[in-house]
């Protein structure tokens, strides 16, 4: 009876033991997981891979050169060899994870029938329009002539003449008819590579379009002040021009704008339609005051404000130059001061304390502001208000000039010898499009790649962000239009790599920006513990102890076995 | 608010990622910088000044060289028809039977624009504020009226208000025929008015718009009858100051700088009893013959003093008691800017006595009654006399006499006890004396307050009145309100009364407002009516009629529209106790511990029969035989 007793009490403990590991397994295999799902939350699959390799950025820019040579140029020696190809390399790495390269790639052909006859117009600008009538050369190549040393096309001094499309002319130096071709060319190659970078883009250019990715030291910021003063890019620009009387007792003022927009700053949009959505506003506010009152001065017996001043001036106004209610692109502000009959004229000095002729002064990636005197418009007679009707050629004048180094279509310093053809009614030349076109394109990559990595990161860091599927999606669209871009410039497309990077940034903003990642299901992991304690706790102590019990039990046993089989 | 949310939550995701992970300063600064913008972008682009860029103060300022303009001076430029924009404004005064002071400004601002362009890139603002011209063409807006009170219209007690308002916030707009998207244009425009407006429109949403049928027609050009593209939603919530006023005043030409808007000194304006600001854009004729179409934006304020008693009891007023302000001069650029004061009924001067005196009297036939006014013109300089400045000075004589009822006056109350049922009053009343007329009423009830239409009764003199049109759409829960419109005929001298039962719904917790216990707000009944006149209505339009008389478009002669608005509700809902989600996860947990705890003892525990210990007395027993060697006992 006493053994039955016994044999029961082991069967007994032995299903016990199998009942506490049975809990301990349910609550692992089901309980956990179960847990686990119901807390998650929803997180979409990101292409991490690519963000990484993303991360790193190598950029190859290959550039279509054409170096024509007209008769006259080469003996008939040298000629024989042509055509000819030839790809320079040049590598910059800008830092640890941005790297550059450029591939020059350069044909060497011989003028056509065509194009000689072009060549012997009277003027270099004759020629420039005849030669882009016979080749329509794509968008971010170049095309240099090579003329005779003795051709009259040029005047005496000059070297190089860039027209108004994508050819250049460029006067043939010195050869000595022994030479091989190859010396020849290698003879010519500093010049073409002088034309090169500086009609499509120069080393300085694109690494101030990668300022988003890669940190500046503070002395190249300042030499790189003209990119600066560039309005980022951007898909769009809304364009704002302000009328500003601040006193309509006495000056009625008409200004217009309708018909100087349509001449003067419309041909320049319409040559920029490719890089950006332009939309043009213009209004009058009144009774619009500066915020600094002018200081007579005596010497001049006119009004003088100082340039240091100017940020002060602005800002009541700038309150009431209203935002853009209807979209969220970037403003440029153009501001038309006409000062009211007490306080005119007045004039803006700049830092040297000097008198600016155009009286405009400009702000980077802000707008502009021109003082407009109308006192010598009328005598101190006449009836008030005094109908004045504003000279829009002398305003078109300045505020498109600022226009254009807002847009970031910079005075190019040519190097010596070299002539630029003035861009005429358009407003912009081809080859200006093309500069503007290569560096808005690496601005575009750079900034939409550290938008998607930033975000990657961010989301990789916090757990508790919900990624749904249209970020996801969004995301990947702007990874796969970023590798389209990178790619495109690679082979030298310009307009297509142009348009797959405003892609990207538009899909890499837009992911970045999406409400939905706001919606953070965030609890703090101590309160998340004050309530599941009451739980967790009472539930996990018993299996936990029956569990070590088991185990010890179990090491108990085998040290028996052990010693019996000793 | 939600854009402040917003920055909130971004603010808390980068302390939080801080604290997770320290070494991603880059990540975060990006995310840093763009959090200004991202408030601006999501819901009210508010100020554009692009975030990213460069500091105000820190703005460099370079000059502007520029090469003389080489390229061939145009001539082509397209002859430009001369744009007739137009500004004008005006005040009326009226003095109340109850001893307040109504003044109600106007400000009519013309916008001539070539109506076939639309959607063209570039648009020209001379007097039109830009920042509601650019919301009128990027959401294809036809008509836009959106007013803002702060207290409730006493009909009773001051009579017909010129253009009505029910309280807090009232948002109602046309679209054009070509949208598509009108929900999602209408979310957008919501957002971009509370940023132009400094208000909380943005709680404007799908749960509490509502498409009305017959009630809000286009009050400009054009006959819209598909109200599919009418939305209207009212926050009676919604509390207007300053910061309203002064967004308002912004899309005046003139400002706050010159003319009568400088009259408006908010601690004057919200030192009132009634105040209610709003702004009408509409599409209408410039001449007679509707030639030439232009946007017409109407600004309106209406405010009601109470300086009876501020006045220790005296009864008169000047403009500057009232505004702490005189009027210099007219706003420059306003064709016409005038001051009406209401002395009809005081046509000898017996009532009360009114300094500067004017020559210039004026009638208009407004809300069917013949008024006369005296006006004072501030485009003329004798109007400011010698001193230069012109302060209205009236003082009562005798008691002024007993107001004319309104003939058309509507209530509203909530009856029923407490949180499970309850009734909607409403109670309109018809007081001409032998004319009955139709009247449209259209009540929009959030989806929490469940109607039960079947409920509904209209009855008029103790005798049921059957609608002659119902239009009922019913709530969805967390979707859409009801919406609730009929026509009822009301007879002659009576008192019309409409009920429904409702059930109160039960939210869910995050759907509360922070303060539930104060309630929830159902918006005001609309009652818009043609009331039968008693004078002929002027109904031929002329440039030169005052702002306030030629609002509404009058049709026909023996009658005129008015839109009557009742008080706004305030529902109690059953409210939780909020800590008790937290409370009820313990209490469960507990209780769940607890019966897993004996569950598991119950399964895991060993149960081993013991040896039964016999009774002591027994044992005793057995002690005893033993020692005597008897046979023990089991």
């Amino acid at each position: 009876m006493l053994l039955k007793i016994v044999l029961l009490g082991i069967t007994e403990k032995q299903r016990g033991r199998y009942a506490a590991l049975a809990i301990a397994a349910v609550v692992i295999i089901v309980g956990i997981p179960l847990w686990w799902k119901t807390t998650e939350t929803y997180r979409a699959w990101l292409p991490f891979s690519d963000i990484n390799e993303l991360d790193s950025l190598q950029l190859r820019l290959s550039v279509d050169i054409e170096v024509v040579f007209s008769r006259g140029t080469l003996t008939p020696e040298q000629q024989k060899k042509i055509p000819l190809s030839h790809v320079n390399e040049k590598e910059h790495q800008v830092d640890a994870k941005t790297g550059l390269r450029y591939q020059y790639e350069t044909r060497y052909r011989t003028a056509t029938v065509m194009e000689e006859d072009a060549l012997n117009q009277p003027t270099a600008a004759e020629a420039d329009l005849s030669l882009h009538t016979l080749t329509e050369s794509s968008c971010g190549s170049v095309v240099v002539y090579v003329i005779p040393e003795s051709s009259v096309l040029l005047p005496e001094d000059v070297k190089v003449y860039v027209g108004q499309r994508r050819t250049a002319l460029l006067r043939s130096p010195p050869f000595k008819s022994s030479w091989s071709l190859n010396e020849v060319i290698s003879n010519l190659n500093p010049r073409v590579e002088q034309i090169a970078s500086t009609m499509s883009f120069s080393h300085q250019d694109i690494t101030a379009a990668l300022s988003d990715r890669v940190r500046m030291t503070k002395v190249t910021k300042e030499s790189m002040a003209d990119s600066m003063r560039a309005i980022k890019s951007s898909p769009g620009y809304e364009i704002t021009f302000s009328l500003l009387n601040p006193d309509p007792k006495s000056h009625s003022l008409h200004w217009d704008i309708e018909g100087a927009l349509h001449s003067y700053i419309q041909p320049l949009l319409n040559k920029l339609a490719p890089i950006a959505n332009f939309s043009v506003d213009s209004q009058i506010l009144y009774y619009a005051v500066l915020g600094v009152n002018p200081r007579f001065d005596n010497s001049v017996s006119a009004y003088t404000l100082n340039a240091d001043s100017l940020s002060h001036v602005i800002n009541p106004v700038e309150a009431r130059l209203g935002s853009n209610a209807a979209s969220s692109n970037p403003v440029l502000n153009f501001l038309l001061y006409v000062p009211d009959a007490h306080h005119s004229p007045l004039f803006i000095r700049d830092h040297s304390r000097r008198e600016v002729p155009t009286n405009a002064f400009h702000s980077p990636r802000w707008g502009g502001i021109m003082v407009y005197n109308v006192n010598d418009l009328y005598g101190p007679e006449s009836e008030r208000p005094v109908d004045i009707s504003i000279n829009m050629a002398k305003v078109m004048g300045v505020f498109l000039a600022q226009l254009r180094l807002m847009l970031g279509v910079h005075q190019t310093h040519p190097p010596s010898g070299f002539v630029l053809q003035s861009p005429g009614s358009a407003g912009l030349a081809d080859w200006e499009l093309d500069r503007l076109m290569w560096s808005r394109s690496v601005e575009n990559i750079a900034t939409a790649s550290t938008t998607i990595t930033s975000l990657a990161q961010l989301l990789d860091q916090i757990g508790n962000i919900v990624i749904n599927d249209n970020i996801a999606l969004q995301v990947s669209s702007a990874v796969t239009s970023l590798q389209a871009a990178v790619a495109e410039l690679d082979a030298g497309n310009l307009v297509f790599a142009l348009q797959y990077s405003r892609e990207a940034i538009l899909a890499s903003e837009r992911a970045f920006f999406d409400p939905s990642l706001l919606h953070l299901l965030y609890f703090p992991d101590d309160q998340k513990f004050a309530i599941y304690i009451p739980l967790f706790l009472p539930m996990c102590v018993p299996i936990v102890l029956s569990l070590l019990k088991i185990v010890s039990e179990v090491k108990k046993r085998r040290a028996e076995k052990q010693a019996k089989s000793d | 608010m939600a854009a402040y949310r917003c920055g909130l939550y971004l603010a808390l995701i980068l302390i939080l990622s801080r604290i997770v992970h320290p070494g991603i300063a880059d990540t975060l600064e990006k995310a840093n910088d763009t959090t200004g913008e991202k408030q601006s972008a999501s819901d009210a682009p508010r100020d554009n000044a692009d975030a990213r860029s460069v500091d105000l103060n820190e703005r460099q300022w370079q000059k502007t060289d520029v090469e003389p303009y080489t390229g061939d001076d145009p001539q082509n430029t397209p002859s430009v028809r001369p744009a007739k924009d137009q500004f004008e404004e005006e005040l009326v005064i009226r003095p109340l039977h109850s001893g307040d002071i109504y003044a109600s400004f106007q400000f009519r601002t013309l916008w001539d624009v070539d109506f076939q362009q639309e959607g063209q890139k570039t648009s020209h603002y001379r007097l039109f504020p830009k920042s509601l011209g650019q919301v009128l063409s990027k959401f294809s807006v036809r008509e836009l009226h959106i007013s803002f009170t702060q207290g409730y219209w006493r009909t009773m007690q001051w009579g017909q208000p010129f253009i009505a308002s029910p309280p807090g916030a009232e948002l109602w707009v046309w679209f054009h025929h070509t949208v598509t998207d009108v929900d999602g244009n209408w979310r957008e425009l919501t957002n971009v008015l509370s940023g132009i407006f400094c208000a909380s429109l943005n709680f404007i949403d799908l749960t509490n718009t509502v498409q009305p049928s017959a009630s809000f027609k286009p009050l400009g050009l054009g006959n819209a009858t598909d109200h599919s593209f009418l939305r209207y939603a009212t926050l009676p919530r919604e509390i207007v100051c300053t910061e309203n006023l002064t967004p308002w005043k912004k899309l005046l030409p003139c400002g706050s700088k010159a003319g009568l808007a400088v009259l408006m000194k908010s601690e004057k304006l919200f030192h009132s009893s009634f105040h209610s600001q709003a702004v009408h854009i509409r599409p209408v004729c410039q001449d007679e013959q509707c030639t030439s179409k232009a946007w017409e934006l109407r600004q309106t304020l209406n405010v009601v003093f109470d300086l009876y008693t501020s006045g220790q009891g005296k009864k008169e007023w000047s403009m500057f008691k009232m505004f702490s302000r005189t009027l210099t001069e007219a706003c420059p650029l306003a064709s016409s800017s005038k001051v009406y004061v209401d002395i009809t009924d005081n046509p000898e001067g017996e009532l009360f006595e009114l300094s500067p005196v004017t020559a210039l009297l004026s009638q208009a036939v407004v809300l069917g009654d013949r008024r006369t006014y005296s006006v004072y013109d501030l485009t003329r300089a004798e109007t400011f006399g010698q001193l230069r400045s012109l302060n209205l000075l009236l003082r009562w004589k005798g008691e002024s006499g007993d107001m004319l009822r309104p003939l058309l006056h509507a209530e509203r109350y909530v009856s029923g006890f407490g949180l499970q049922t309850g009734e909607i009053h409403t109670v309109i009343y018809n007081n001409h004396p032998f004319r009955a007329f139709p009247v449209l009423l259209m009540d929009s009830v959030p989806w929490y307050l469940q109607l039960y239409i079947h409920t509904l009764t209209v009855t008029s003199k103790s005798r049921e009145n059957k609608p002659s049109y119902i239009h009922y759409q019913p709530a969805k829960d967390r979707h859409r309100p009801h919406l609730l419109e009929m026509l009822i005929q009301l007879p002659p001298h009576s008192m019309t009364e409409i009920t429904v039962q409702f059930d109160r719904a039960l939210l869910k917790w995050t759907e509360y407002t922070p303060d539930p216990n104060h309630g929830f707000y159902v918006g005001s009944s609309v009652v818009s009516a043609l009331v039968p006149s008693m004078v002929a209505m002027n109904t031929n339009f002329t440039l030169d009629q005052p702002l306030f008389s030629s609002f509404v478009p009058v049709k026909e002669e023996s009658s005129y529209f008015m839109r009557v608005y009742t008080e706004p509700l305030l529902v109690n809902l059953p409210t939780p106790d909020f800590s008790m989600p937290y409370n009820v996860i313990c209490l469960t947990c507990t209780v769940v511990a607890v019966g897993y705890g004996s569950f598991y003892n119950l399964l895991t525990r060993t149960f081993q029969v013991d040896e039964p210990s016999p009774p002591l007395a027994k044992r005793l027993a057995n002690l005893i035989r033993r020692i005597r060697g008897v046979p023990l006992l089991t």
